[in-house]
């Protein structure tokens, strides 16, 4: 199937407790390298044909205006998965 | 007076808002997300509850409903709009008041009754209170922590359009102890804690009269009323 993939992520500057969460969990476990997690969004976008230029174009815009919020998100890529 | 109330997919306080409108005096009308028809209300209260599951953002999903985008046209025109926990992360997801609504600072789902000060008794549904008047209003939410970029906390400042302050605790970690806006022109309320669950003796939260005497969210409701009647 052929996907525009639209990649999310909480602020840097903003608590994202889920992440503090999980990355206590983690050292908890022994895994002391590991200093903090964040966690945002995979979004895929499923198409019938392979996606155009125009449809990456269409996305951003979708990605902008709806799948993220910019007061409390940032996106971070919205590109054509390769096929291979 | 028609008060309108939208019910979403998941909405839960959608008959309770009802009830405080119908207790405050005027007529409830049940909206459905789906239908763009608001039926000739003259105000409308977007309720609490977990619209669409809160799936994507908290209010994001409601925020592009049919019935949300007819709001959205009305508000430019002064339609009363008041939105209650959920509603208030629609309104904001609608771009209708500004900033964010987040995951609790603590990450507790918090259910208390709240003491606010009211710090802006000039909008559309604040009218019956005196400012700086503290209340008593339930409050139960998992994302309610609200934050804005610096310019638009000093905007909210400088133009007074901060409603309601949390008072003894900040139970979600809101910046500057923000509990709800208004819009400039103060037809747009949003706020986290909920006046329909304080509009009725015997169901509301303590007084130091009386358990469960609180009726502070009675006049959210007749101040639209007050306001538009007359």
């Amino acid at each position: 199937m052929p996907k525009i993939i639209v990649e999310i992520m909480p602020k840097q500057d903003l608590l994202d407790p889920q992440g503090k969460a999980v990355a206590n969990a983690l050292k908890r476990a022994g895994n002391s390298e590991i200093d903090a997690t964040r966690i945002g969004k995979r979004i895929e976008l499923h198409y019938k044909e392979q996606p155009t230029e125009e449809d990456l174009e269409k996305a951003k815009e979708l990605a902008k205006d709806f799948l993220s919020n910019s007061v409390i998100e940032d996106v971070v890529d919205v590109y054509i998965e390769d096929q291979n | 007076m028609k008060i309108g109330v939208i019910t979403y997919p998941g909405t839960l306080d959608d008959r309770d808002a009802q009830r405080a409108i119908k207790l405050a005096g005027a007529t409830p009308v049940p909206l459905w997300h789906a239908s763009d028809d608001l039926k000739g209300i003259d105000a409308v209260v977007l309720p609490g509850g977990f619209s669409y599951g809160d799936y994507l953002r908290c209010g994001a999903i409601a925020a592009q409903a049919p019935a949300t985008k007819e709001v959205i046209i009305k508000a430019e025109k002064g339609l009363p709009i008041l939105g209650i926990c959920n509603g208030f992360q629609v309104l904001v997801e609608a771009h209708l008041l500004p900033g964010g609504l987040i995951r609790n600072e603590k990450q507790h789902f918090v259910c208390r009754d709240q003491r606010l000060r009211v710090e802006n008794s000039d909008t559309r549904w604040t009218g019956m209170f005196s400012e700086n008047e503290e209340i008593t209003i339930p409050l139960k939410n998992g994302e309610g922590g609200y934050i804005a970029d610096d310019e638009t906390l000093k905007y909210l400042e400088d133009e007074n359009l901060i409603a309601f302050r949390y008072l003894d605790v900040n139970p979600n970690g809101s910046m500057n102890e923000i509990a709800g806006l208004s819009n400039k022109q103060g037809n747009i309320v949003g706020l986290m804690p909920h006046p329909e669950h304080a509009v009725e003796p015997g169901f509301g939260p303590d007084t130091p009269i009386a358990t469960r005497s609180g009726i502070d969210g009675l006049r959210f409701f007749q101040s639209v009323i007050g306001q538009v009647v007359g």
